[in-house]
């Protein structure tokens, strides 16, 4: 059977026009709210264009009529079925507890971030405790080839205002300490999508880093330099880089859906907000961290004494700690 | 067994009606990537040609904006275009790609971030080939980032309302004197064989002369092989109107 299409479109294209007209304008005024009538009238044109797409998927043979209303359709069903709050103006007081509930939320995930890096940290500790050889495979980077020693007394010479040898570069240095700490922290979390394994792999390997280093400088008697020099930066870098993990895990949480009954679709849909929050907070975590890092961080006493950079870190540990775990607390 | 790529989303509302969506190939992809790879090597140079004017105030300063404006350009552009744009970017909006939820419903912001930051890891170990492994595999051609958010990329076709009287005009239909036999070629013939012939007939002209005679021949013979006029209706006509008076009594004129 055939439908008598010039009829039939020519009843029908009132409606498709109308469709299409009020489609268009939703899509070029994403913010327009419609009222009740509006509502109605656009359901009511989604059904009679639903309509329309069953009869000619029944009697007829015209393909492009069908195309052209079966795209009104799925635009419509769009508008139609969405039951997801619009995103209207970002509320900041929301936006900024978002993240520490999220993180709340997660906090197994956390943990097991937390667990991987410090299960990384002794191996690489006892590594090098093992064999000093090591630490070229383990840390192969040009800063932390020197023996601490050096490293030292290279610092602390270099730190005082004569000889400051990030004199006219500290803006930059600070820009890209951030930008690859972020970028870190995304892969962090990204790498949860190949089911974990990847963010798995990459905290784990920090914690290598962190304990080797920390078993070269505390066994060479500088660990308070150590303290100094990493935590008035490293006391927010790192756990923003712990936060990206536990993101990473989270996606690979929803992802596998141990024991869940739910789709995996359902499950993502159930954290994107989450891991986002987290990712924010991380990103912003970590402009901090570059700030501080180029411009506290690389001076050491006598330029800045020790115990006040390490009281620094420590109060800006506390400070992320409170944050976390009380900030949107209903 | 991985699942065969589909060519389209299918999608079926509550009210029982199944539209398809039509789902863009890695290769119309990449070529959409390509435009955006060079969109961004443009901005990189515009971010560059401001850090020189940026430097009478400080070059340390410069530099920073330089590192920190590439970043968040490289970072933010897709999202920021496909959130404004409902799904595309300028490369997508060029090749008529578009991004949507994978359920057909509309694209969430978490969603647009969501595919964005993953595309660091569609992007491993070079040149996007986690993600292109992914796309091949995936039924719905989705790689990494659009599994994670639960967006698919679809290749918009420009729709037109067709105009159905444009559709091969003939004065006289001697087919439709026989009003039973064009009912059971309209039950019988294939919807893909109409749109052949609606479309030989519309660029008709525009054929070699050999060429149009084995094409319409080609096209009277299929049917004429579903429903047998009698003599009297076909008498006369060539393949080609044969086609054409066919066609408009497909469509009841």
């Amino acid at each position: 059977m055939i439908l008598d299409l010039p009829r039939f479109a020519a009843a029908e294209r009132v409606y498709w026009h109308e469709l299409e007209a009020l489609l268009n304008r939703l899509r070029l005024e994403p913010g327009w709210r419609m009222s009740v009538p509006e509502i109605e009238r656009l359901h009511y044109l989604y059904e009679r264009c639903s309509a329309d797409l069953v009869r000619l998927d029944a009697f007829s043979t015209e393909h492009q009529m069908r195309a052209y209303v079966e795209s009104l359709v799925s635009r419509a069903y769009a508008e139609i079925h969405e039951t997801r709050a619009p995103a209207g103006k970002i509320h900041w007081g929301a936006f900024i507890a978002a993240f520490p509930r999220a993180f709340r939320r997660h906090l197994g995930a956390f943990r097991l971030a937390v667990g991987l890096t410090l299960a990384g940290c002794a191996f690489g500790w006892f590594a090098i405790r093992a064999d000093p050889e090591a630490k070229a495979v383990l840390m192969p980077f040009a800063g932390l080839m020197q023996s601490p020693a050096q490293r030292v007394a290279q610092e602390e010479s270099a730190g005082n205002a004569k000889t400051d040898r990030l004199h006219g570069h500290k803006a930059s240095f600070s820009a890209q300490l951030m930008t690859h700490n972020i970028q870190v922290t995304v892969m962090t979390l990204a790498f949860g999508v190949t089911w974990g394994l990847g963010t798995i792999i990459l905290l784990f390997y920090n914690g290598v880093i962190l304990g080797a280093v920390a078993a070269d400088y505390v066994g060479a008697g500088y660990g308070q330099f150590l303290a100094g020099w990493l935590l008035p930066h490293g006391a927010i870098e790192i756990p923003a880089i712990l936060l990206g993990g536990q993101a990473g895990l989270v996606l690979a949480g929803a992802l596998i859906g141990w024991g869940e009954r739910t789709s995996r679709t359902e499950r993502l849909r159930a954290v994107a907000h989450d891991l986002l929050a987290i990712a924010a907070g991380a990103a912003a975590m970590l402009v901090w961290a570059g700030i501080v890092e180029a411009f506290v961080s690389q001076y050491h006493q006598p330029v800045l004494p020790y115990s006040l950079k390490i009281a620094f870190g420590v109060l800006e540990l506390a400070a992320l700690s409170i944050f976390l775990a009380r900030v949107g607390r209903r | 067994m991985t699942p065969a790529r589909a060519s389209a989303l299918r999608i079926e509302t509550p009210e029982g009606v199944v539209f398809a969506l039509q789902l863009a190939s890695p290769v119309l992809r990449a070529l959409a990537w390509a435009v955006d790879a060079l969109v961004l090597a443009a901005a990189a140079t515009a971010i560059g040609n401001a850090a020189r004017v940026f430097a009478m105030f400080g070059t340390d300063w410069a530099a920073a904006l330089t590192v920190f404006l590439y970043f968040a350009a490289s970072m933010a552009y897709a999202m920021i275009f496909e959130w404004y744009w409902r799904g595309q970017t300028l490369g997508k909006r060029l090749l008529g790609l578009r991004v949507v939820d994978a359920q057909g419903l509309r694209l969430r912001p978490a969603q647009v971030v969501l595919r964005n930051l993953l595309r660091a890891v569609d992007f491993l170990p070079a040149a996007y080939l986690g993600g292109v492994t992914a796309c091949l595999l995936s039924r719905k051609g989705q790689r990494l980032g659009d599994l994670a958010a639960n967006t698919v990329v679809l290749r918009e076709a420009k729709l037109l309302e067709p105009d159905v009287e444009q559709i091969a005009p003939v004065k006289y239909n001697s087919l439709l004197a026989f009003p039973h036999l064009a009912a059971r070629l309209r039950s019988r013939v294939d919807p893909e064989a109409v749109r052949i012939a609606v479309a030989a007939l519309a660029q008709r002209d525009g054929y070699e002369p050999p060429a149009r005679v084995e094409l319409f021949g080609e096209l009277a013979a299929y049917l004429r092989s579903l429903v047998g006029f009698p003599e009297a209706a076909v008498e006369g006509l060539t393949d080609e109107q044969y086609v054409r008076s066919a066609v408009r009594a497909i469509y009841g004129k």
